[in-house]
């Protein structure tokens, strides 16, 4: 697509064979999707579901700028009982996430009339979890399996 | 007297000898497999025959393959590699797989090869007990990866046509039919699942994009059932085809069908809905600035 | 990355070019708003072709930017949405609702044309 790769490579720190994006501003969102697509391009996913990879990043990362102000993404690939899937880590220091059934609620929200963001980014993946305590901050873990039933 | 006494000598060894390493055993076995190549290979292909395998094939059809099988066979156990036979597998699968040969009979082949080969082996080693065990020790393993590397071929082949067919049915199952310039029709038959759901959607997205379809009718009187999971498709994939600037118009509701939706309260009321695909084609026409007129009688029969 | 507006005739025409930050969407909804009092403009549309993700953040401001713009008298086409982000809006549970959207350009330029036609039409009587 559009956008020029100088930026991504200074931003990524490899750990292995994951990405690590720091999200601080709105910028680093965009960053953060063209990594997932770019990872899950070389994983195999289709047009379709790249797309849906980039746009659940974008709505996890953009929950950490509006909730704990930074935060980072991980991106990396898994391997699970013969499948190959993608794996989103959304990590955060902020308040934490006092009610995770009420965050994961239909229309559900504190920040600035978003709303959509967990529960949406859940129907986009084929896993998702969220660990959050008011102490420790919140992660967001999502997959997506490679060719699930082709 | 010499001889029996070296026939004592315990399995261990035997292996140590360096003049009888597995390599040497199998250089002997490989060259007594070539010289009664043409005799071997007959018998092995009587035996097909007789245990009623590859019954779809000729028997010339049977001959020339179990040659080509036979070298192979020769072949990668002389080399110790299996990529020249893992091809010819995977060649022959793709070749035999469309004429409805089983995996049991790709496996029953094999094994008779293996059986074959081995009683050549016995009658011409016969004399020589601890010989004959070093050969077949030798013969074994190396057998067994080529049956196996067969086998695997086969079954890997048969799954990769097998998720093909399953695609061209699915892709079947859901054609995007232009029915006029900017008109697109998709009747819906079966059983709606997520996936294909999911892949109807892509498909008829893709449609709209190529076809430039500014309205589309999508026909589910074929559909079987309908709960809230495949109303709520239904009412993404009206909405994914709005925002490529296209009008959908869903006919065909069966009356029960609008007796579920209703009681379990989805509301479809945003949706464009006409009662048979006749009136919604004819709503299609009119959105598209279509006028349909009757041509008259005389004009007809003339 | 700031997004060209062109004018055309009683039409404005912003095409997004690249992937862009929220301050990007941000900048263009001051820019349409302000210029479509500026030059009297009848209707806008917004060609998004090149946005590869439509997440939530970006279709509310769509969304707002053609409310503000029916506010100040015109009329607003968002045209280009691509199948896989069609599909990846609906599976998010985001719809554009009560906004027009077209194919490419060229349907949207029609689609406006015709808007307009409706609204002086009605206006007439």
């Amino acid at each position: 697509m559009h956008y020029s790769t100088s930026g991504l490579e200074s931003a990524r720190r490899h750990v292995g064979d994951e990405v690590r994006v720091v999200i601080e501003s709105d910028s680093d969102i965009v960053l953060a999707r063209e990594h997932g697509r770019l990872i899950g391009k070389k994983l195999g996913f289709s047009a379709t579901d790249l797309t849906l990879i980039a746009t659940a990043i974008s709505e996890v990362a953009r929950n950490i700028l509006v909730f704990a102000k930074n935060g980072e993404i991980v991106i990396r690939e898994i391997n699970e009982h013969g499948r190959t899937g993608i794996q989103i880590m959304a990590k955060d220091n902020g308040p934490g996430i006092p009610d995770i059934a009420l965050a994961m609620q239909e229309g559900y929200s504190t920040g600035k009339g978003l709303g959509m963001g967990l529960p949406g980014s859940r129907r986009l993946m084929d896993e998702f979890q969220v660990i959050s305590s008011v102490a420790d901050g919140t992660i967001v873990e999502m997959k997506k399996w490679v060719n699930k039933n082709g | 007297m010499a001889k029996k006494e070296e026939s004592r000598i315990p399995p261990d060894a035997e292996q140590n000898l360096p003049s009888e390493s597995i390599g040497e055993l199998l250089r002997q076995l490989v060259s007594h497999l070539r010289q009664n190549r043409t005799q071997l290979r007959q018998e092995w292909a009587r035996r097909i025959t007789q245990a009623k395998l590859l019954t779809a094939m000729s028997q010339d059809e049977i001959f020339a393959e179990a040659t080509t099988i036979y070298d192979n066979y020769v072949e990668a156990l002389e080399s110790g590699t299996f990529e020249a036979l893992q091809g010819y597998a995977r060649n022959l699968s793709e070749r035999i797989i469309p004429r409805g040969v089983e995996t049991q009979e790709v496996i029953g082949i094999v094994l008779l090869l293996r059986d074959v080969l081995a009683r050549s082996l016995f009658a011409k080693y016969q004399h020589d007990f601890a010989l004959l065990n070093r050969i077949l020790d030798a013969y074994e393993p190396a057998a067994n990866s080529i049956a196996n590397t067969v086998a695997v071929g086969f079954v890997q082949e048969r799954e990769r046509t097998i998720t093909q067919q399953q695609e061209a049915i699915r892709e079947l199952s859901t054609p995007v039919l232009q029915v006029r310039e900017r008109l697109l029709i998709l009747p819906i038959i079966g059983v709606i699942d997520p996936q294909r759901a999911r892949q109807l959607t892509e498909q008829l997205l893709r449609g709209i994009r190529t076809n430039r379809a500014k309205v589309v009718v999508i026909d589910i009187t074929g559909v079987a059932a309908m709960d809230s999971n495949v109303a709520n498709h239904l009412v993404q994939t009206v909405e994914a085809s709005r925002l490529l600037g296209a009008t959908v118009i869903v006919t065909g509701l069966s009356p029960e069908i609008a007796q579920t939706l209703v009681t379990i309260g989805v509301d479809l009321t945003k949706m464009n809905t006409v009662g048979d695909l006749q009136g919604g084609i004819e709503e299609a026409e009119k959105l598209l600035g279509y006028k349909v007129i009757l041509v008259s009688d005389t004009t007809v029969q003339a | 990355m700031e997004v060209p507006i062109l004018k055309q005739g009683g039409y404005l025409i912003a095409t997004i070019q690249a992937a862009l930050s929220d301050a990007d969407l941000i900048k263009l909804q001051d820019a349409l708003v302000e210029q479509v009092g500026k030059y009297r403009s009848k209707g806008v549309i917004i060609d998004v072709t090149a946005l590869d993700v439509m997440d939530s953040f970006a279709t509310r401001t769509l969304r707002s930017i053609a409310h503000m713009i029916k506010l100040r008298g015109a009329e607003t086409v968002i045209c280009g949405i691509q199948p896989e982000v069609a599909f990846a809006m609906v599976q998010l549970g985001l719809t554009l609702e009560g906004i027009s959207t077209a194919l490419d350009l060229e349907e949207g330029l029609a689609l406006l044309n015709k808007r307009t036609r409706e609204r002086e039409a009605a206006r007439g009587r």
